[in-house]
């Protein structure tokens, strides 16, 4: 079975996080890594691949540091990686990279399972998988916190408030996993070793055929025109208990629609 | 900018490493931080530690016996080894203890001096982490002096009968193979012996106050009777253990800067968040003092780390280059510790911070592997060719 895992270098969480004068996250002036909630991803193709037969491509979109997180992956024990590198691509949103990511996959050749994480580190917005499957095509199964495939299907449990479902699919598929599937594996020193060996192709805009028009800062359809930093948290309330504290509380918490 | 970090960036030492050795020192920290760190202050009080359930960790990111060839080993550089240890330690010495014991020690004399029937049986679990080795070679009243052993192998038949005792084996109780060493009628000779075989007692040294986050033991033989197969046979005499320790000493070398290390990043990022007075205490000359001079010594024992790393990947260290390291970084750690305690004042002892913790730990140390005294001995020979052992 052939599975491409998408993956991205994101600003290391425990860094600064900055905005460059575009107002786009600066991903070159900090730590990055590959982002952690992708791990589970990874973690959960090398699983699959570890029970049978199969090959672990793993695909990022970013800046040349982006080769980080395709080489952490290849450490973990993905077999090849594929970095879709090129200046116009700066700024590209959500839409803009679901592109990037479908012309890569399909140029990368024959697959069974896309696999992406929850979402983004960075972003948090969780679309680019929906996005990847209808640009290639694929039935969608995201945010599953299982995953099986057997024969033809993949079938996933994806977690809510109120219930479980359990979704099936036939293949080929894209699942996006949750960081409640597994536990990801360090990378050994074995792995270190292995993936300076391991095949990675660059590709740029032309290389995938894309016209730079339709990605970057001017092909997105969003783009950030403003931030702001989150206000500080302001003081907490005190109730004191005068014999009525619980039901202070209670109503406390129903005013602020908690119950 | 991260204490870690902001070292760095003074050092520059991280551009003398390769990226496979960055790589394989992220790797370690990331672990050590998720996985050890969280648990080191409780392992540390209690006097225990899950030692099977790390050694299994340690087995599968490749760190026992990873500069080792063949049987599942990693067939790492001796400088990657080293800074895997220098990662490790830089959580916990004990923990450090726990990689050296298997990798430089039990592994190093199975693989250097075993049968291939020994290597084979061993050295994958071993490497995998499923088998814990320990080394006895210390005995009670003999500690650097290892040639007074009171330990003794007797032939009878095709067996050896092994008595006697061996003080401060580190994994000695939670070991599955221990290699002894033992007075025979002709040499001292090495024997590779499961610690299931009748005969074999391993008790745990209490009220320690140092290495608590690793298990120490006093091992005593009882008529313990192994196979003729048991003996390592390529080698005889002292020069067999003494080699297994010089290989220990070495990851002591890197492992002592990443708990001085450790220290000073604490020291650093404390400095920055204490105020005193009316400013943070690393805002003043006599904390900056400290903290300049500390920077300089940690720098100066990597460095001589590295140095001897190179060396020993180019197939040319001696043993006294070894002592060098041994005697300097020891030596610096400890000095490091205690002044990065000054620091910290009284939240310095407690546990909250790694600092007592690391210093109480160093003083096991730079006594295990051979004293700091026995190495300024060992350097004093070199230099002047006397030998003022005895």
């Amino acid at each position: 079975m052939n599975i491409v895992v998408c993956v991205k270098y994101v600003p290391d969480a425990q860094g600064d996080r900055t905005f460059k004068d575009d107002n786009t996250t600066d991903r070159e002036g900090v730590d990055g890594l590959l982002s952690e909630l992708d791990e589970y991803a990874v973690e959960a193709a090398l699983k699959l691949k570890e029970s049978g037969e199969g090959e672990v491509t793993v695909v990022t979109v970013g800046p040349e540091a982006a080769a980080d997180a395709v080489k952490k992956s290849l450490q973990m024990g993905a077999d090849k990686g594929v970095h879709v590198c090129d200046d116009a691509i700066h700024g590209s949103d959500a839409a803009a990279t679901s592109l990037l990511l479908a012309e890569a996959i399909k140029k990368s050749g024959e697959y069974d399972l896309v696999l992406a994480g929850l979402a983004s580190t960075d972003g948090t917005m969780s679309v680019v998988p929906a996005m990847l499957a209808e640009r290639l095509g694929l039935p969608q199964v995201t945010q599953v916190s299982t995953l099986e495939v057997e024969g033809g299907t993949v079938k996933g449990r994806r977690d809510s408030d109120v219930a479980s479902d359990t979704i099936e699919a036939s293949l080929p598929a894209l699942v996006s996993v949750t960081d409640q599937i597994n536990e990801p594996r360090y990378p050994s020193f074995k792995g270190i070793m292995a993936a300076k060996k391991k095949p990675v192709e660059t590709w740029s805009l032309a290389d995938l055929g894309v016209d730079a028009e339709r990605v970057g800062l001017a092909g997105s359809w969003t783009k950030v025109t403003s931030f702001a930093k989150r206000p500080p948290r302001e003081k907490g309330e005190i109730v004191t208990d005068e014999g009525d504290g619980g039901t202070k509380l209670a109503e406390y918490l129903a005013a602020q629609k908690f119950v | 900018m991260t204490p870690h970090a902001a070292l760095n960036a003074l050092t520059g030492i991280d551009g003398l490493l390769s990226e496979e050795e960055r790589d394989l020192a992220s790797m370690v920290r990331k672990y050590a931080d998720d996985r050890l760190r969280p648990h080191l202050a409780d392992w540390f009080e209690a006097g225990d530690l899950p030692a099977r359930e790390i050694a299994k960790d340690l087995g599968g990111l490749g760190l026992l016996g990873m500069h080792l060839d063949g049987y599942g080993c990693g067939g790492s550089s001796a400088t990657a080894y080293g800074i895997a240890c220098l990662e490790m330690e830089a959580a916990d010495s004990g923990l450090r203890s726990l990689v050296s014991v298997q990798g430089s020690l039990a592994m190093t004399a199975i693989h250097k001096f075993g049968s291939e029937e020994q290597k084979q049986e061993w050295l994958p679990k071993m490497a995998a982490g499923d088998a814990i080795g320990c080394f006895g070679l210390t005995e009670p009243d003999f500690g650097s002096d290892p040639a007074g052993m009171r330990t003794r192998a007797r032939r009878d038949g095709d067996d050896w009968v092994l008595n006697g005792a061996k003080m401060w084996i580190t994994n000695g109780t939670v070991a599955d193979v221990a290699i002894v060493w033992a007075q025979t009628d002709a040499r001292i000779r090495g024997f590779v012996v499961p610690t299931d075989t009748s005969g074999f007692e391993a008790r745990e040294v209490k009220h320690k106050m140092s290495l608590r986050a690793s298990k120490t033991a006093e091992l005593s033989f009882t008529d313990l009777r192994l196979p003729g197969s048991a003996i390592l046979p390529e080698v005889k005499g002292l020069r067999g253990p003494l080699s297994c320790l010089s290989e220990a000493r070495f990851g002591i070398v890197f492992g002592a800067m990443g708990a001085a290390r450790d220290c000073l990043e604490t020291a650093l990022e404390y400095a920055d968040t204490r105020k005193v007075f009316d400013k943070a205490l690393g805002g003043y000359q006599i904390t900056q003092m400290k903290l300049a001079d500390m920077a300089l010594e940690l720098t100066k024992g990597v460095l001589l780390a590295l140095h001897l790393g190179r060396l020993k990947d180019g197939g040319g260290i001696t043993n006294e280059q070894v002592s060098l390291g041994k005697l300097n970084n020891c030596r610096e750690a400890i000095k490091i510790a205690r002044e990065c305690r000054t620091i910290l004042g009284a939240n310095g002892i407690t546990l909250e911070y790694p600092i007592i913790r690391h210093a109480n730990n160093l003083e096991s140390v730079m006594t295990y592997e051979g004293t700091s005294e026995v190495h300024q001995l060992i350097i004093g020979q070199a230099l002047t060719g006397s030998s003022a052992f005895r």
